[in-house]
């Protein structure tokens, strides 16, 4: 069964590879994750992932129009510590941020 | 209100407001800051000077619409029904790091007002404000906030068709609205002059 219900995962992980974050290993299971709201400017929601995760524009502006379309960006992914220290730092920022076990 | 932020040839940025602007500015951050209150040193200046680096903040998020926006609670995913664990993890995370947010975001505020306050005025009580990229990264935070606060209270949302963009002039939220609409436009260039 171990072999069997590993297989799901792998699809869902195939199906959302437009994801923008890498797939977190099973060791590190924890997300920050980033939410849509109606005043952040895109450019500044950028200029953050830019700025802080250190994320080329590319991929800090691919982030930012998740979180503008989808609604919620996974943004990072680390231990529960890196992503508290993730989700201040956003915080501190002014984006919507939340820290969740990625299961 | 057309004065934008432009990039200064020597690093930082630059703006040149009107006697009018400048004190809508400075009004707004002193707002800001009584919004986001007192540092625990400041509350209590007698006492002992080590207990506020071991103060903790509050465990229950603000009441206040704009500062739960502000500082929002870290493990209630807005998608989901809070559950016990996820108040009880947010009421932890906000006890060790909420002083610390307010901190910051007090500074940014101050920055403003500290910047305006060293302007010295023309004749017609506008002036250039220039400003380093360290002051520049604090005004980012402070207009970011502003507006988050006021966009609360305007209860504004992405529907472009808003009533707030066709409000009377005799709306008492206009003058709210216009000032959300220019802070909007002074963070969007302010923005600019700091990406690479």
């Amino acid at each position: 069964m171990g072999v069997v219900s590993v297989a799901p995962v792998e699809i869902e992980r195939t199906e959302s590879s437009e994801a923008p974050f890498e797939v977190p290993s099973p060791d590190v299971p924890w997300v920050t994750l980033v939410h849509n709201d109606p005043v952040n400017l895109m450019s500044y929601v950028t200029y953050v992932f830019q700025a802080y995760f250190g994320y080329p524009k590319d991929k800090a502006r691919r982030l930012m129009m998740d979180v503008h379309q989808k609604g919620r960006a996974a943004v990072s992914s680390g231990s529960r510590e890196e992503m508290e220290r993730d989700v201040q730092a956003m915080h501190g920022y002014g984006l919507w941020a939340t820290l969740t076990q990625d299961r | 209100m057309a004065g934008y932020f432009e990039a200064a040839p020597d690093g930082g940025a630059a703006i040149a407001l009107d006697e009018v602007e400048i004190s809508i500015l400075r009004s707004l951050a002193v707002q800001l800051l009584e919004l986001i209150g007192p540092g625990p040193g400041e509350a209590h200046a007698d006492d002992d000077p080590l207990a506020e680096l071991f103060a903790e903040g509050p465990s229950k998020p603000p009441a206040d619409p704009a500062l739960a926006r502000l500082f929002p609670s870290a493990y209630i995913d807005p998608e989901k029904e809070p559950d016990e664990e996820a108040e009880r993890a947010s009421g932890e995370f906000r006890r060790y790091t909420e002083n610390d947010l307010r901190a910051r975001k007090r500074e940014d505020a101050l920055a403003v007002v500290r910047c305006l306050d060293r302007l010295t005025p023309g004749g017609d009580g506008g002036a250039v404000l220039k400003v380093t990229e360290a002051d520049a990264k604090r005004w980012l935070g402070a207009l970011n906030d502003l507006r988050l606060t006021i966009g609360t209270r305007l209860e504004v949302d992405e529907d472009p068709e808003s009533e707030l963009y066709h409000l009377p002039d005799d709306d008492p939220r206009k003058p709210l609205m216009m000032a959300y609409l220019w802070l909007g436009g002074l963070q969007e260039t302010l923005v600019e002059t700091l990406l690479p």
